[in-house]
C-alpha cells in the first residue's frame, strides 16, 4: 500500500504492508532511529511520537493510519534554527537520562504536555509520563528536567488560549 | 604554540554528561539501530512446553516461504559441534534444542529472512512434534526422589542437584546457637525477578567472506570476554572476531551472559555471508534471558538477651532453572559473594549451607544490579535482624547500632574471610536517622495508629562487596578479573582514554574523563573515552558487579600516573632542570620553589611529539592492567516509610532515605542518579516484580502489562539521599562502586517497613512482592475494616 506521511515537516512516501507498524516505518523504512522500540504492548513508551501533535505509542499504530497525517519524532522537535529544544536542554541540565533508551519517548511525551500545560504541577508531570517507563533514573531527575524546561519556556503560544 | 589546558570540569565535579548530547537528540546508536547493506533479519522459534521430548522438527514449509533464506535447527548446529555452548557458571546450555526442551521459551529453531515480519511468519510454518514430560516448577520439588531428571543430557547427572556448598565455621556457629539466650529463625523467598532493561537483547553479525572477519554488534556488558568465548565456542580465530557494544539501553546484569540468539546470528551470517540481525521482543526478553534471584532461604540469628549477635546461620535452596547460567566470578563461587551475609555487623560465628537445583524454568540467575548474590544475602540478614528485634522487643535501630562493626575495627576481617576496606557504619546510620527525623517519625507513627492508619518504618543497614577481582580469586571462564585503561595524549594536549569496562548508561564517557582530568590537570572535556570495541580497546572483563570504578577506574588512575611520570621527564627536559627538582602542582610540573618555571600538560604533550629528550621515546601514552588487591565494600543506611491503604492493600512508599558511602565521589550528580535508579528497582522488587509460572511451567507475565516495573506513580516523590565519605583503604582514588548498593539495601527497607506497619497484627514476615492482593489478604485475615 502506498502511503504519504509528513514526517518532521518533510513529505515521505513509501510502499508498505498494511500490517507494518508505525514504529518500524519510522525506524526501518525512514531510518529515523531516535524512536525506540522497547515492548510490544504500548506499555513502555520508548516509541512515543506525535501524530498530528498528539503523543502516540508508535508500536501500536499502523503505518497506514499515518497516511496523510503529520508525524513528529525526536529528530523533529528542535525548533527551526535552534540546536536543542528546551526539553532536550532540561534533560541534559538536570541529569534526566542515563542509558538514553527511554529518553526520546520521554521528551516526546513531555513536549506534548508542555504544549498543553506550559506550567504543569509535579503531579501533572508524573501522570503525563506514567506511560513512559524508565529503568535507570528513578524518575526524580526526569521530573526536574521537565520542570526545568517549563521554567525556562516562553509559553506565549499556549498561555493566551483559555 | 598556545594550547589551552585549564578550565572545564575535573574530578569531583557535577559535570553534565558527555554522552547526553547524542541521547537527547535521538542520535544514540543502539544495536537495533544498525542497518547494513544486504542485512537479513531473524526470529527464534521457542518451545511452548516447559519440558518435552522433541520427536521431530519439520522446517520444509518454512524453507518454501519466498522470503526465508535459512532455517537452522539444533541438528544443523550439532553437525558443527555448536548445538551446546558453555555458560559462565561452567555448565552447558542448548543453543537450539536437540533432544528435548527444558523450559518454556527455549530456543528450538532460528529463521533468517529478508525482513523481520517474514521471519516471524515463517515460525508459524515450522512443525515440531513434542512429547510433553513431567514438569518441575516449585523449587523444592527438584529434590524429591521421584522428581524427573531435567538434565539427562549430562551422563553424570542422576538428579537435579547442581551443587552443594557450605561456608563458614559450622561447629562454632552451632555452639553459638546452643549458648544463646535468644534464637530466631525466618523462612523467606527472594522471588524470581527480571532486570528488564528498556532495550532488549540483540545482535547484528556481519561475516566478511573476503577477509574472514566476523564483526558482531552486540548488547554486551563484557565485549572482550564475549569475544574470547565466541572464539572458543565457534573455533574462529580470535583476532578475526570483533565485538562492538555500541550504546547499550540498560543492562543490570541482563547483558552479561551469552544467549543462543547471539550464537545463531553469528552462525547464520557465517553460512549466508551476509549481515544478519537478531533482536528479541520484550516477551522473549522476559521469558528466556536471564532472570535473577529465586532464592529460598532460612535465616537464623543467635543473640544474647541484650541483643549482641553471637552467630548467624543460613540455609539456601537456589533455583537456577534448566541450565546453570548463574553469574559467578569463578568456579569456587557457586553462590557468588553470598558469604557477605554477616554484612556490616560484628558477627563472631557464621555458617551457610546451600543447594543449587535445576527446574523447568529459564536459565540464570544473573547478578541483577548486584555483585553476585549480595542482594539475596543482605535481604536475608536485614529481614532476620528485624525478626530478632521483634523477638527481643528492641527497636530495630538500636539492635543494629549495637551490632554494627565499630569504625576503629577497620579494615575489618570478617568471620567469612573478607577484609573490608574501611567504613564508619554508625556515622551512616546516624546520618540516615537525622535526615529521616527518626524520633518524629516514631511519634507520627504513634499518632497514625491512634487514627487507625497503617504506617510503617523500615530500616536497613548493609555493606556490599563489589569490584571483582582480585585476579587470583576471581575469574570469568578462566580469564582473571583485572581491568584495563590505555591513555594517549595527542600533540595538542587532548587525550583519548580506552577502557575495558563497558557502560550501559552509567556515564563512563564522563566519569572516566574526569579521572584523567583530576590526575593530569586537563579539562575532562579534552578527554575522549572509548569503550565497547574489542578491536580498539585494551582487554577488560566488562561492567557488572559494580566493577567499573573499583577496577577500571583504578586502572585509569594508574595509567594516568604512569603518563605523568613520563611527562615529568619531558618537563625536566623543557625546563632544563633535574627531574628530582620538579614537583606536580595544580595540574602542571614546576621547579620546586619556583612557580614561574612551570610546564602544563598541553606543552608537555606537544613536546612529546616535537621536542623529546634524546634519551626518551617519542609519544605520551601508556596502558595499565589493574589487579585490585581486594574488593571494595560500599555501605549504607536506608530508612523507608510506608502507608498501607486499608481498603485495597496498596503499599505507598511515603519516604525513602538513603545514605550511601561509596568513598570518594567522581561525579556526585551521576552517583545520585545511580542511587535513584537502584532505589526504584529495589522498590519494584519489594512491591510488584515477580516472574510467575503455572503448574505446567507456563510463564505468566511475559510483558509489561503483567510484569510490573515502577512507573513515575509508584516511586516516592523525592529520593532523600545523603552521604558519608570514608575513602576506600586500597583504591587509588579512595572510591568504591555504588550503583548496586541501592538495589541491595532497599528491598529489605521496604519490606521491613511493611512488616512494621502490619506488626500490630502479629505479622513478622511477608514474602515479596508485596502486591495489594497479598496485603489485602493479611488485612482481611486480621479483621481490619476496609474503611
Amino acid at each position: 500500500m502506498r502511503i504519504q506521511v509528513n514526517v518532521n515537516g518533510e513529505v515521505r512516501e513509501a510502499d508498505v504492508e498494511p500490517r507494518l507498524l508505525l514504529v518500524h516505518f519510522i525506524r526501518d523504512t525512514l531510518g529515523l532511529t531516535g524512536t525506540h522500540w522497547g515492548c510490544d504492548t504500548s506499555n513502555c513508551g520508548a516509541c512515543t511520537v506525535h501524530l498530528d501533535g498528539e503523543p502516540v505509542k508508535s508500536c501500536t499504530v499502523l503505518a497506514v493510519r499515518a497516511n496523510g497525517h503529520e508525524v513528529t519524532t525526536i529528530e523533529g522537535v528542535t525548533p527551526g534554527g535552534a540546536d536543542l529544544s528546551l526539553l532536550q536542554q532540561g534533560f541534559r541540565e538536570e541529569h534526566g537520562l542515563q542509558c538514553g533508551f527511554c529518553t526520546p519517548g520521554m521528551i516526546m511525551t513531555a513536549t506534548a504536555l508542555l504544549e498543553r500545560t506550559p506550567r504543569p504541577t509535579e503531579d501533572e508531570i508524573r501522570e503525563a509520563i506514567s506511560g513512559n517507563l524508565c529503568r535507570c533514573t528513578g524518575y526524580q531527575y526526569i521530573i526536574k528536567s521537565i520542570e526545568w524546561a517549563a521554567k525556562h519556556g516562553a509559553p506565549t503560544r499556549v498561555e493566551v488560549m483559555p | 604554540m598556545a594550547v589551552e589546558t585549564r578550565g572545564g570540569h575535573t574530578f569531583g565535579d557535577r559535570m553534565p554528561r558527555k554522552e547526553d548530547a547524542r541521547f537527547i537528540r535521538g542520535r544514540g546508536h543502539y544495536v537495533d539501530d544498525i542497518q547494513l547493506p544486504g542485512m537479513l533479519h531473524s526470529a527464534i522459534l521457542r518451545s511452548p512446553f516447559a519440558h518435552a521430548r522433541i520427536n521431530s522438527i519439520d522446517v520444509s514449509a518454512a524453507l518454501e516461504h519466498p522470503k526465508v533464506r535459512a532455517v537452522i535447527t539444533g541438528k544443523d548446529l550439532e553437525e558443527q559441534g555448536l548445538a551446546w555452548m558453555p555458560t559462565i557458571a561452567g555448565d552447558t546450555q542448548a543453543v537450539l534444542a536437540t533432544d528435548k526442551v527444558r523450559f518454556q521459551g527455549q530456543e528450538v529453531a532460528f529463521v533468517v529472512a529478508d525482513d523481520r515480519y517474514s521471519a516471524q511468519d515463517a515460525l508459524e510454518l515450522i512443525e515440531v512434534d513434542y512429547e510433553p514430560l513431567p514438569v518441575i516448577v516449585e523449587t523444592p520439588r527438584a529434590l524429591d526422589d521421584d522428581a524427573p531428571v531435567i538434565r539427562d543430557d549430562k551422563a553424570e547427572q542422576t538428579n537435579n542437584v547442581i551443587f552443594e556448598w557450605e561456608h563458614g565455621d559450622r561447629e562454632a556457629t552451632e555452639r553459638a546457637f546452643r549458648e544463646a539466650d535468644v534464637t530466631v529463625k525466618q523462612e523467606m523467598i527472594y522471588p524470581r525477578v527480571h532486570p528488564a532493561p528498556m532495550e532488549t537483547c540483540g545482535a547484528v553479525a556481519d561475516y566478511d567472506v573476503g577477509t574472514g572477519k566476523m564483526t558482531i554488534w552486540m548488547t554486551s556488558q563484557a565485549p572482550h570476554a564475549h569475544r574470547t568465548l565466541a572464539a572458543i565456542v565457534t573455533g574462529l580465530p580470535e583476532q578475526q572476531i570483533r565485538i562492538i557494544s555500541p550504546d547499550i539501553g540498560g543492562g543490570f546484569g541482563n547483558k552479561v551472559p551469552i544467549y543462543p540468539g547471539y550464537v545463531c546470528v553469528a552462525v547464520a551470517s557465517l553460512v549466508l555471508g551476509r549481515p544478519v540481525k537478531w533482536m528479541e521482543s520484550r516477551a522473549e526478553n522476559l521469558m528466556s534471558t536471564s532472570f535473577a534471584r529465586d532464592y529460598h532461604m532460612v535465616g537464623e540469628i543467635a543473640a544474647n538477651k541484650d541483643g549482641d549477635i553471637l552467630g548467624v546461620r543460613v540455609d539456601v535452596l537456589s533455583d537456577h532453572g534448566a541450565f546453570n547460567a548463574h553469574a559467578q566470578p569463578g568456579d569456587i563461587w557457586p553462590m557468588g559473594f553470598f558469604a557477605i551475609f554477616p554484612s556490616c555487623y560484628d558477627v563472631p560465628a557464621a555458617y551457610a549451607a546451600a543447594t543449587g537445583v535445576y527446574t523447568n524454568k529459564a536459565p540464570g540467575g544473573i547478578a541483577y544490579r548486584c555483585s553476585f548474590r549480595v542482594t539475596e544475602a543482605i535481604y536475608l540478614m536485614e529481614r532476620t535482624m528485624d525478626v530478632l528485634a521483634d523477638e527481643l522487643g528492641m527497636d530495630p535501630v538500636e539492635l543494629r547500632r549495637k551490632n554494627l562493626i565499630p569504625a576503629e575495627k577497620q579494615p575489618y576481617e570478617s568471620v567469612m574471610g573478607w577484609t573490608y576496606d574501611g567504613g564508619d557504619y554508625h556515622a551512616a546510620l546516624d546520618e540516615a536517622l537525622r535526615i529521616a527525623g527518626y524520633e518524629e517519625l516514631l511519634e507520627e507513627q504513634r499518632e497514625a495508629r491512634e487514627q487507625g492508619r497503617i504506617m510503617g518504618i523500615g530500616v536497613s543497614t548493609f555493606t556490599e562487596i563489589v569490584g571483582a577481582g582480585p585476579k587470583k580469586k576471581c575469574h570469568i571462564a578462566g580469564i582473571e578479573m583485572f581491568d584495563s585503561a590505555e591513555l594517549r595524549f595527542h600533540p595538542t594536549g587532548k587525550a583519548v582514554l580506552k577502557i575495558g569496562v563497558q557502560s550501559q548508561g552509567q556515564g563512563h564517557e564522563t566519569t572516566f574523563a574526569q579521572i584523567v582530568a583530576g590526575e593530569l590537570g586537563i579539562p575532562a572535556e579534552d578527554v575522549e573515552v572509548h569503550h565497547g570495541d574489542t578491536d580498539n580497546t585494551p582487554y577488560g572483563l566488562g561492567t557488572y558487579g559494580s566493577r567499573s570504578t573499583p577496577v577500571g577506574g583504578a586502572a585509569t588512575a594508574v595509567v594516568s600516573r604512569r603518563v605523568r611520570e613520563k611527562a615529568k621527564k619531558i618537563a625536566a627536559h623543557l625546563l632544563e632542570a633535574a627531574e628530582g627538582d620538579l614537583e606536580w602542582v595544580d595540574g602542571g610540573f614546576q621547579v620546586k620553589g619556583s612557580p614561574g618555571q612551570r610546564k602544563e600538560m598541553g606543552e608537555i604533550a606537544f613536546a612529546a611529539y616535537t621536542n623529546t629528550p634524546p634519551d626518551l621515546e617519542a609519544g605520551l601514552e601508556d596502558v595499565a592492567y589493574y589487579d585490585p588487591p581486594e574488593m571494595t565494600y560500599p555501605f549504607g543506611a536506608y530508612i523507608c516509610v510506608v502507608e498501607i491503604d486499608k481498603g485495597t492493600g496498596q503499599v505507598e512508599v511515603k519516604r525513602f532515605i538513603a545514605v550511601d558511602d561509596c568513598g570518594v565521589r567522581i561525579n556526585p550528580m551521576i552517583v545520585e542518579g545511580q542511587i535513584h535508579g537502584g532505589l526504584a528497582q529495589g522498590v519494584g522488587t519489594a512491591l510488584m516484580e515477580v516472574i510467575e509460572f503455572d503448574e505446567e511451567g507456563n510463564h505468566l507475565n511475559s510483558n509489561f502489562m503483567d510484569y510490573l516495573i515502577p512507573t513515575s506513580m509508584e516511586v516516592p516523590k523525592v529520593w532523600e539521599t545523603g552521604e558519608t565519605v570514608t575513602p576506600s583503604t586500597h583504591h587509588p582514588l579512595g572510591a568504591r562502586g555504588v550503583a548496586e548498593s541501592p538495589t541491595v539495601g532497599s528491598p529489605a527497607a521496604v519490606v521491613n517497613a511493611v512488616v512494621d506497619a502490619l506488626s500490630p497484627y502479629g505479622v513478622r514476615h511477608v514474602d515479596m512482592p508485596l502486591k495489594p492482593a497479598r496485603i489485602w489478604g493479611i488485612l482481611r485475615e486480621n479483621g481490619v475494616e476496609p474503611f
